[in-house]
């Protein structure tokens, strides 16, 4: 049956049953990224750019690493990903981030 | 040289697992399995195994640990009974649903209360959907035997299921008798090594075990694991023939005595068949055309085999050894009499609730049985759609 490798990437919607693999189990590293969490937020963080000081702070903060980093800067957040949690909101000493019901 | 021994069910199994030598063992001591971990731990001890044995703190533990070690690609066995296999619930479905062939000593004691350590199959019946091979056995032969076969059942390509080997407390665990144990190095080879494909050890491959199914994948991983269940009938003949060629002795899905010519049939699992077995005997001497059908695989249930086992008989009669309290009837009729409907096969039938908490099945018991028979084929309806033999009224 399906004891045998198969991509997370290959598995989606229109699997059948024998398409999956046995026990549900993933041969491969890092499928979280491929895997759209970012409908479980109902509050929305949003990155103000002008008033970032780059200080990355929020960067090892984030529970879900829905902050991507190039260059030594923070870029805007990654929504497939994050959660909605405000802890970057918290963490960030320059007012940088703004999000609904967190101060 | 396979050589005569007087064991004991648990001594018997502990040394068919000293002889798998498998790679870890968790367990947590529970009346009447108890002995199985003892002299397991024994064998550690003295250096005849090389397992890592994990006393730990609970059964719960016991299986968690035995899911966690599976999965990391180790041969893991463990053994208990009544409430400490009550107390493992939960992760037995984790077991069976992540895949991982863990064998276990299940040595059958009823669940309390009131509480009892004697035998019953309650415990095993509550576990009877949690997605593990179940297979019962009928004396310390069995049990041995029964243990041997396990791994070659349990880690077949086709299979990937977890299996327990369930013999009767104290009548089966702590009776002796004598039996044959095998040449170690012949159960070695038969039982092989374990090279699981994929394992959390490997380094070469990142492997996530268990993860989260929303909605949309629940039901299409259920009807894989349903699938694996439907190869096991299969794999158990194919690796009993095995075991039959090299060993000697044979086994089924079920077991058929006396049942050539006859007219009623009792059908039970367990160490009562030994006793059943006797009486057959002694009503076929009074001339009652009598026999036996004995459930070896109860999960999943030789459906049908026991229907056509069955198939020419005027009146069967299913004894169980378990409560179902559901008016109707123990867990073992609802399986034989779901087969017989299923394939055509229609006869009169008759349930018993018998040997709750270690009571013993008498013959005049099974005289009042073949009675009840008898009245059904005669036209007359019993009172109840079951019955308690042997209780006080």
């Amino acid at each position: 049956m399906s004891d045998e490798f198969r991509s997370s990437k290959a598995i989606n919607l229109q699997s059948k049953w024998d398409e999956l693999t046995e026990g549900l189990q993933i041969y491969e590293p890092a499928t979280s990224v491929d895997t759209i969490t970012g409908e479980w937020r109902t509050q929305t963080p949003v990155f103000l750019e002008k008033d970032c000081k780059q200080c990355l702070l929020c960067v090892p903060a984030c529970p879900d690493s829905a902050i991507p980093v190039k260059n030594q800067k923070r870029l805007d957040f990654d929504y497939d990903h994050c959660k909605g949690c405000g802890i970057c909101v918290k963490v960030c000493p320059f007012h940088a981030i703004e999000m609904e019901g967190v101060e | 040289m396979s050589r005569k021994d007087r064991l004991s069910g648990n001594e018997a199994v502990a040394i068919a697992m000293r002889q798998i030598n498998p790679d870890v063992m968790p367990a947590f001591p529970i009346t009447p399995s108890t002995e199985i971990p003892q002299y397991f731990s024994n064998f550690v001890a003295n250096g005849q195994v090389d397992t890592e044995f994990i006393p730990v703190e609970s059964e719960h533990s016991a299986m968690s640990a035995a899911i966690g070690a599976e999965a990391a690609g180790a041969r893991t066995l463990t053994a208990t009974s009544s409430c400490g296999m009550a107390f493992m619930w939960e992760e037995l479905y984790v077991a069976s649903s992540n895949r991982l062939p863990i064998a276990m000593a299940l040595v059958n004691r009823a669940l309390s209360g009131p509480i009892n350590i004697n035998a019953d199959h309650s415990d095993a019946m509550g576990a009877r959907d949690t997605g593990w091979i179940q297979i019962f056995s009928e004396n310390n032969q069995e049990a041995y035997d029964n243990f041997v076969m396990a791994y070659p059942i349990a880690e077949h390509e086709d299979v990937h299921l977890p299996i327990m080997i369930c013999q009767d407390g104290f009548i089966t665990s702590h009776a002796v008798e004598n039996i044959v144990i095998e040449d170690d190095d012949d159960v070695k080879k038969f039982v092989g090594e374990y090279e699981p494909k994929h394992f959390l050890l490997n380094a070469d491959e990142p492997l996530a075990v268990g993860p989260y199914s929303v909605t949309n994948y629940y039901m299409e991983a259920r009807r894989a694991q349903a699938e694996a269940m439907a190869h096991v009938p299969g794999v158990v003949l194919e690796v009993a023939k095995k075991f039959e060629s090299i060993f000697g002795r044979h086994y089924g899905l079920i077991e058929s005595y006396r049942m050539e010519d006859a007219d009623y049939a009792f059908v039970l699992m367990g160490s009562a068949a030994g006793t059943m077995k006797e009486y057959v005997d002694g009503l076929r001497k009074e001339g009652e055309k009598v026999g036996l059908v004995k459930v070896r695989m109860f999960r999943p249930f030789p459906a049908k085999e026991v229907a056509q086992a069955l198939s020419h008989v005027k009146a069967v009669a299913v004894l169980d050894r378990a409560e179902s309290f559901n008016n109707v009837g123990g867990p073992l009729s609802g399986e034989v009499l779901r087969a017989l409907f299923l394939q055509k096969v229609r006869c009169e039938a008759a349930d018993y609730v018998y040997g709750l908490g270690g009571r013993d099945l008498l013959m005049e018991h099974v005289r009042s049985v073949l009675e009840d028979l008898k009245k059904l084929c005669a036209g007359e309806t019993l009172p109840a759609f079951y019955r308690y033999l042997g209780v006080r009224e």
